[in-house]
């Protein structure tokens, strides 16, 4: 049998291109495959003018990527994975916004399908390891025998946050290439490689969700499953109950908000909370948004095997957050996070995500 | 197809005489064709493939109707047309089939309405194989003075065909399915059928289909058709062992498998056969990556695969239509490579089990 093939997941992106092409550069054996996940022809009312260009799972995207395979000459295939994404990624994703939780989709998809779906799928042809586009390395620790989840080189693009749930054995057989590379560097190389797509944009944050604009998104979803807009209706109050005025639709809201609550108030008014059982958006001034600590649930540990006492870290608390000092504290089945200074719009749904310098010690859901 | 290239270059439909040499090329195709499934050559109307085919037969035949009967087995040329007349105010009835994948002609008895204007059942299904019961079917539409077309795209070449026994009114068939070239099909259209044309601008093809003729390819399909009709009942007889080798070798080593649809009266070529607990779409792959190109299901336009209509129309489950694969067979394969592909559907089935149970 020849080597056995690393299984390459290309977005027909830049930074997935340049994963595949630099592999078979090394002379490794490779097999490029898209994950489809969303069919964009459904919801057809949130397709921008002009089709679904630059979006997941496009039919240009495809188109991209089959150019590239075909360019740097391995084998490549479209994987059906819609059912499982729907499933594992967009319902919980809707659910958890009219439960009053601002969820992070891309941690559900890698979990459940990137680090999941499509290991099993490399497994299934024949393929070991998966190498994918994201920034962040992966070293192992002979000392400790454990996989390590570090931060990207390129600290603007690092992605660790989004990959706390990652197991051992999933690390085990995870490559990042360009974990030790910065941006500019691998559209550079993408260039030099005369990639067909060296000089595409970035994608957006929630690839299935056109436009970044989620409630668009949820009321097109729930109009689709027979929800109607007015059961997600409900009334605006202030953390003492006094009632300002109604909103339409708990999942337009996240804590720490300030635009779009459509009251005037003397003083700035901002998301404190949602209350799913009611459905109450609860708004508040800015200081009743600080909170010195949290809880993670579903805790997830990787670089170490977990904690039997106080532990440092740098914890961060949503992607674009510099990671705040803090003492983990073991509380039953989760963390509890004591920070050292109180912390602006600790969101329910969104990860806490502990660090030791660069290194991910793990992470967990905040309740 | 070559010589027809460089030499034919002549507008078929031109008064001159490079129109009349491409003219003669063209009228000798239509012969070819037209003797391969009985038909008088006055009867055929080439396409530009058997979508087209399928496409200007139902559409030309039912649009402004108000009824028509279709199989939930056809391919989408079929389907898909049938929607459009849908969409155009048509109501469609489609005929569920059995575990068999084959309609029951009773059925269609008891669809047809005074107002039916049109019956479409394929004549071989392209995932399981299955023949349709077309002569009996035939014998129902014709009593109810409703025309009958089937789609017989992947029965050409592969079983005899006769127009007359059939009882069809209507017959679409493609080249590239009997080894001519792709882009080219033909619709046969019994004398006295009424037929409109679906897209406009020349009188070629007998007003029917407009469009200067693709005259190398039209000539090429002719010459197919002439091989196919010579090789048809060795090769039925030889495709139809190699099938029969394979299927035993896995139904018989493969626990948990077995045949969708039923396994007689089926095109010598096909075989759509499942096993239980793998995913269909990981063994595509992965004996596409040693060389074997077999297929499930259907293919997106980004080329990903979704679950096949024709297996959810049977009845199947969703586990079982996933852990389904079609196996279709040609004139360059041997023994050999059918015994290699045996090899590798083994190991492959076997790896995926094992897979499936860790997951």
């Amino acid at each position: 049998m020849p080597e056995a093939p690393i299984a390459v997941a290309m977005s027909g992106g830049v930074d997935s291109s340049v994963v595949a092409a630099l592999l078979v550069r090394q002379g490794k054996s490779v097999v490029g495959m898209t994950m489809q996940l969303w069919n964009q022809r459904r919801l057809p009312e949130l397709a921008p003018e002009g089709g679904a260009t630059g979006r997941c799972c496009s039919l240009d995207d495809v188109y991209d990527a089959r150019h590239v395979a075909e360019q740097i000459g391995i084998p490549y295939y479209v994987v059906n994975f819609e059912r499982q994404f729907e499933d594992q990624v967009v319902k919980p994703f809707v659910e958890e916004y009219l439960a009053g939780r601002t969820p992070i989709p891309c941690t559900l998809c890698n979990n459940y399908i990137k680090f999941d779906r499509f290991l099993e799928m490399a497994d299934s042809v024949g393929a070991w390891h998966i190498a994918t586009g994201h920034y962040a390395r992966i070293r192992h620790n002979e000392a400790t025998g454990r996989y390590q989840l570090l931060r990207a080189v390129d600290d603007t693009k690092d992605q660790t946050y989004f990959l706390f749930g990652l197991t051992q054995e999933q690390l085990s057989r995870t490559l990042f290439p360009l974990g030790e590379m910065n941006k500019p560097a691998v559209r550079e190389l993408a260039k030099s490689m005369d990639l067909a797509v060296a000089s595409k944009g970035d994608s957006q944050e929630i690839c299935f969700v056109p436009n970044g604009d989620y409630a668009a998104f949820m009321n097109a979803y729930l109009k689709e499953t027979g929800v109607t807009p007015e059961e997600t209706h409900g009334e605006i109050v202030t953390s003492d109950g006094r009632r300002l005025g109604e909103h339409h639709g708990v999942h337009r809201y996240t804590v720490g908000q300030r635009k779009g609550l459509g009251i005037s108030a003397p003083e700035p008014l901002y998301v404190i909370a949602t209350d799913p059982a009611t459905q109450r958006v609860v708004v508040g001034s800015n200081d009743e948004l600080l909170r010195d600590r949290c809880f993670a649930s579903q805790v997830n540990w990787i670089s170490i095997a977990g904690i039997d006492g106080p532990t440092r870290a740098q914890v961060k608390i949503r992607n674009r957050h510099a990671g705040a000092p803090a003492t983990l504290l073991p509380a039953g089945d989760r963390v509890e996070v004591v920070f050292d200074e109180a912390q602006r719009a600790v969101t329910p749904g969104q990860g806490a995500v502990f660090y030791d310098g660069d290194v991910v010690l793990g992470g967990g859901w905040i309740d | 197809m070559v010589s027809c290239l460089e030499q034919v270059y002549g507008n078929a439909s031109s008064i001159h005489h490079f129109g009349q040499s491409a003219k003669q090329r063209l009228e000798m195709a239509r012969r070819q064709v037209a003797s391969l499934i009985h038909a008088n050559p006055a009867e055929i109307t080439f396409t530009g493939g058997g979508t087209e085919a399928d496409n200007l037969a139902v559409l030309g035949v039912a649009r402004g109707a108000k009824h028509i009967v279709t199989s939930a087995i056809e391919h989408p040329a079929v389907l898909m047309a049938a929607m459009q007349l849908e969409r155009e105010g048509v109501s469609v009835t489609r005929l569920r089939v059995g575990s068999s994948g084959v309609v029951n002609p009773d059925d269609v008895r008891n669809a047809l309405r005074p107002d039916t204007a049109l019956v479409s059942v394929m004549h071989a299904n392209n995932e399981l194989g299955t023949i349709q019961p077309l002569a009996e079917i035939s014998r129902i539409t014709r009593e109810a003075g409703v025309p009958l077309h089937a789609d017989g795209v992947q029965a050409l070449g592969k079983i005899p065909v006769d127009v007359d026994a059939l009882g069809v009114d209507l017959y679409s068939v493609s080249a590239h399915k009997i080894y001519g070239p792709k882009g080219v099909g033909a619709v046969y259209v019994r004398k006295g059928t009424k037929i409109a044309p679906i897209s406009f601008g020349g009188h070629h093809e007998r007003d029917r289909r407009p469009g200067t003729e693709n005259v190398p390819g039209i000539v090429a399909f002719g010459a197919a058709a002439e091989l196919a009709g010579q090789h048809l009942a060795a090769e039925s007889e030889r495709l139809g062992a190699l099938r029969d080798r394979l299927e035993n070798t896995l139904l018989e080593r493969i626990p948990a498998s077995g045949v969708n649809g039923s396994r007689w009266n089926r095109v010598p070529n096909t075989s759509n056969l499942y096993f239980d607990g793998i995913d269909g779409e990981a063994m595509v792959i992965s004996l596409d990556l040693r060389g074997f190109a077999v297929s499930t299901g259907a293919a997106c336009s980004s080329g990903a695969i979704a679950p096949s209509h024709v297996l959810t129309a049977m009845g199947l489950t969703d586990d079982r239509a996933r852990a389904s694969m079609r196996f279709s067979l040609g004139r360059n394969n041997t023994a050999e490579q059918v015994d290699a592909l045996a090899d590798a559907v083994l190991a492959s089935v076997g790896h995926l089990r094992r897979i499936s149970v860790h997951a």
